[in-house]
């Protein structure tokens, strides 16, 4: 009989913990809508967050489902580290709108968009949705230039001391400590691709432009004839009499997209497939995720 | 060269900034950092410029291309409104439905023994139609609300029908997990109701729906709901509405209807989500609820009024999986809902008489479907749908009963349909479903060919 009195007080004990576990705790909740954010966050606040990312490098952020899970993860978010540009504008703004949530709000200091700190390439001319589903803003896979994240990196601390003053001091090391470590990994990453400045690709998705821009890739061709529509075999066929004109290197595509039509291509041409990690995987840093992300590159092409 | 430089520059102002901060002059931080910004700001800007020089050569073909046609598009509208007043327009999409369909017995002799049909129920109609399109605007308001407004087209017995589906307003991030909605809104009650037709997996909505609710249970009120601050979806909510349309109806003054309901949810690993709720709804005193009755053939149409209580119980449970948890190539979709109404009252046959027939009502009705949809491929996707109903009303008047169309007729209709979709991209979807519709004792065979297309902003989703 004790026990059982006993035992039930514990329940009703780890019940109200758990309830105010988050009030009770001064660490930052940081719900960040990428896998890259979440480990530019990590690094950036250390021990003064915890931080969870709402999607894998596996999963494709366009289409993500506006899922319980991450509507109860917005709710008690202190802050959003988002790509923004309409990246997630198919489950986003759903999650902030049942949340409940002030502080994550658009406009409030809680609602990090990373592309609003850097400038955008590829923003479209005309605005049509038979040119497949672009994004006004631009082409929002900024992660790829390490450039870009680092001017992510300084808008995102500014953000963090805005919301969390009193580890400012903390911030400032983290920042400074990242930047100089991202500096060498740079001139190091510059160093060992150098070879590849030049290299003709094939992309399946268009969402490599900053890559291909920071390591001098030439794009001859998209497998995907319109951003967001499956390849069709017309446009295939097409993209294949295109190459035996004028014949790339390698083909590129993300990890999480089906690499059928890639694979296609491949046989027909006797070109490398070469399958990237699109996105840091699980706990991650960055510097890790871009030394694993060139290797293919860099073996692809030896 | 250049990088060097810079990089050398932003060193410096970094270990600069730690002697800063090591005498805590916090203005003097700020600057640094925005030193910080500027200079990498400059050095991007000048590796860029270098880029794009590079480039220049290859793009200015497509350059010139793409003036040529923003030239031809500016000389082609006189006057192009201002931007900065166009960006604030409200979001703006179009719904166009189209279908084909083909029954074998008549729409018209359609009926659910032992559910008094009302509001939208029914089969549509035969052939080519357009059905439901829709209009939908929405907006921030301001720091504080949301507001979103949805006009559904549809056309009845050759007249174009405007109905308005939604005009809602709703708090933005009020705290504490709490939004309050006010207007006219689908009501929290079971799982697909809250939803729009045109986001439904099947072209019709299932039989317990169109039994109860006639499709779909909206009404004019103000929902509160909380979500708790726990890491497992829990949601509360409650709903206080004007009760003067179905299944409530007739003329209400004050509060007519509530509701109350409740849902739990969240992920099991990565691939697997699920939701699991429970709902809640009652009109105490309803006064004259018109609905159809049974089919009768010649004569003024008997409408029975139903003036009574009436409560509803739902059960509601959806499972989702995606390989990866990445649900555009490939993905699977469960859902089960259980209705369940008792109502207390009298039907009154209108039009009939004189005297007026006249019964007492004690009525009990419920149904379920389950319902498996599966994308198998990036643009296919094709689903299976069950289901089943059944009452058991009783009466003072039986015959009065019967003509009501209350009475089962010793029937438990059911129905089984699959769908077939091809989803050439997010903003179109065209649909073969086939349903063999035992919802009344002659079995129809029912061939229904949907396109449903979403123009203008992108539209989110609710899982």
């Amino acid at each position: 009989m004790m026990f059982h009195q006993w035992k039930n007080k514990y329940w009703l004990a780890a019940l109200l913990l758990t309830l105010c576990a988050n009030t009770a705790y001064a660490q930052l909740n940081i719900l960040a809508c990428e896998p890259e954010w979440a480990a530019l966050t990590r690094t950036l606040a250390g021990d003064a967050a915890k931080v969870y990312s709402a999607t894998t490098a596996q999963q494709d952020p366009h289409h993500i489902q506006a899922r319980p899970s991450l509507i109860a993860k917005v709710r008690r978010a202190d802050m959003l580290v988002c790509t923004g540009a309409e990246l997630e504008v198919g489950w986003l703004p759903l999650l902030l709108r049942k949340s409940g949530n002030a502080k994550i709000q658009a406009g409030q200091a809680g609602y990090f968009m990373a592309t609003d700190h850097v400038s955008l390439l590829e923003k479209p001319a005309v605005l049509d949705r038979s040119l497949g589903d672009i994004h006004a803003a631009g082409n929002p896979h900024i992660h790829l230039d390490p450039h870009r994240v680092q001017q992510v990196a300084v808008a995102l601390v500014t953000s963090l001391i805005a919301i969390d003053p009193s580890n400012k001091n903390n911030y400032l090391e983290n920042l400074q400590s990242f930047t100089l470590e991202w500096r060498d990994a740079i001139s190091q990453w510059e160093k060992q691709t150098e070879e590849l400045r030049g290299k003709r690709i094939v992309v399946s998705h268009n969402s490599w432009i900053y890559l291909e821009q920071w390591l001098g890739l030439e794009k001859l061709a998209v497998l995907e004839s319109r951003p967001g529509i499956p390849p069709s075999s017309s446009h295939l066929s097409k993209v294949l009499t295109q190459l035996e004109q004028s014949p790339a290197d390698m083909i590129l595509h993300a990890d999480y997209q089906n690499d059928k039509p890639a694979r296609w291509l491949s046989k027909k041409t006797g070109l490398t497939v070469v399958g990237l990690p699109f996105s840091p995987a699980d706990e991650e840093s960055l510097i890790q995720w871009f030394n694993r992300l060139l290797k293919p590159l860099l073996s692809a092409d030896s | 060269m250049h990088k060097i430089t810079f990089m050398a520059v932003i060193t410096a102002t970094l270990f600069n900034s730690s002697l800063v901060f090591a005498t805590s002059e916090t203005d003097a931080i700020q600057q640094q950092l925005d030193a910080i910004k500027k200079e990498y700001g400059q050095a991007i800007k000048a590796l860029e410029d270098r880029l794009l020089k590079a480039e220049k050569g290859a793009q200015l073909a497509n350059d010139q291309a793409q003036k040529l046609a923003v030239q031809l598009e500016q000389s082609s509208s006189t006057r192009t409104p201002s931007s900065a007043q166009n960006s604030f327009n409200p979001a703006i999409s179009l719904i166009l439905d189209g279908r084909f369909a083909s029954f074998d017995n008549s729409p018209e002799d359609y009926e659910l023994p032992g559910f008094a049909l009302g509001n939208e129920a029914g089969l549509g109609e035969k052939g080519f139609s357009v059905g439901h399109s829709e209009l939908v605007m929405s907006a921030n308001i301001d720091d504080k609300f949301f507001g979103k407004m949805t006009l559904a087209f549809a056309e009845h017995d050759g007249e174009t029908e405007t109905e308005l589906e939604e005009a809602f307003i709703q708090t933005l991030g009020l705290g504490k997990g709490f939004t309050i909605t006010a207007g006219r809104f689908f009501s929290g009650i079971g799982y697909l109701n809250q939803q729009h037709a045109h986001a439904w997996d099947f072209a019709d909505a299932p039989l317990i729906y169109r039994g109860l609710f006639g499709d779909q249970l909206i009404d004019d009120g103000v929902q509160m709901t909380w979500l708790a601050p726990t890491d497992t979806f829990l949601q509360l909510g409650a709903e206080l509405l004007g009760g003067s349309r179905f299944p409530a109806g007739g003329t209400t003054s004050g509060i007519g209807a509530w509701t109350a309901f409740a849902d739990i949810g969240g992920d099991i690993g990565i691939e697997h989500s699920w939701q699991l709720g429970l709902s809640h709804w009652r009109s105490d005193n309803i006064k004259d609820r018109d609905s159809g009755g049974h089919a009768h053939g010649a004569g003024e149409a008997e409408t029975p009024s139903f003036s009574g209580d009436s409560k509803i119980s739902a059960l509601d449970l959806v499972y989702k999986w995606a390989p990866n948890g990445n649900p555009n190539n490939r993905n699977f979709k469960f859902q089960f809902e259980y209705f369940d109404r008792q109502e207390d009252g009298n039907v009154v046959m209108l039009n009939s008489g004189p005297p007026l027939e006249m019964t007492s009502y004690d009525g009990h009705q419920k149904g379920w479907y389950a319902q498996a949809v599966y994308k198998f491929k990036p643009q296919w996707q094709m689903g299976f749908r069950y289901d089943w109903l059944d009452s058991n009303n009783r009466g003072s008047d039986a015959d009065v009963l019967a003509e009501a169309g209350l009475d089962n007729e010793g029937h438990t209709p059911r129905r089984y349909s699959a769908t077939l979709e091809w989803l050439p991209s997010e903003f179109s979807r065209l649909r073969l479903q086939y349903n063999q519709d035992e919802s009344y004792e002659e079995t129809d065979h029912q061939l229904l060919l949907q396109y449903t297309m979403s123009l203008g902003s992108h539209s989110a989703h609710q899982f």
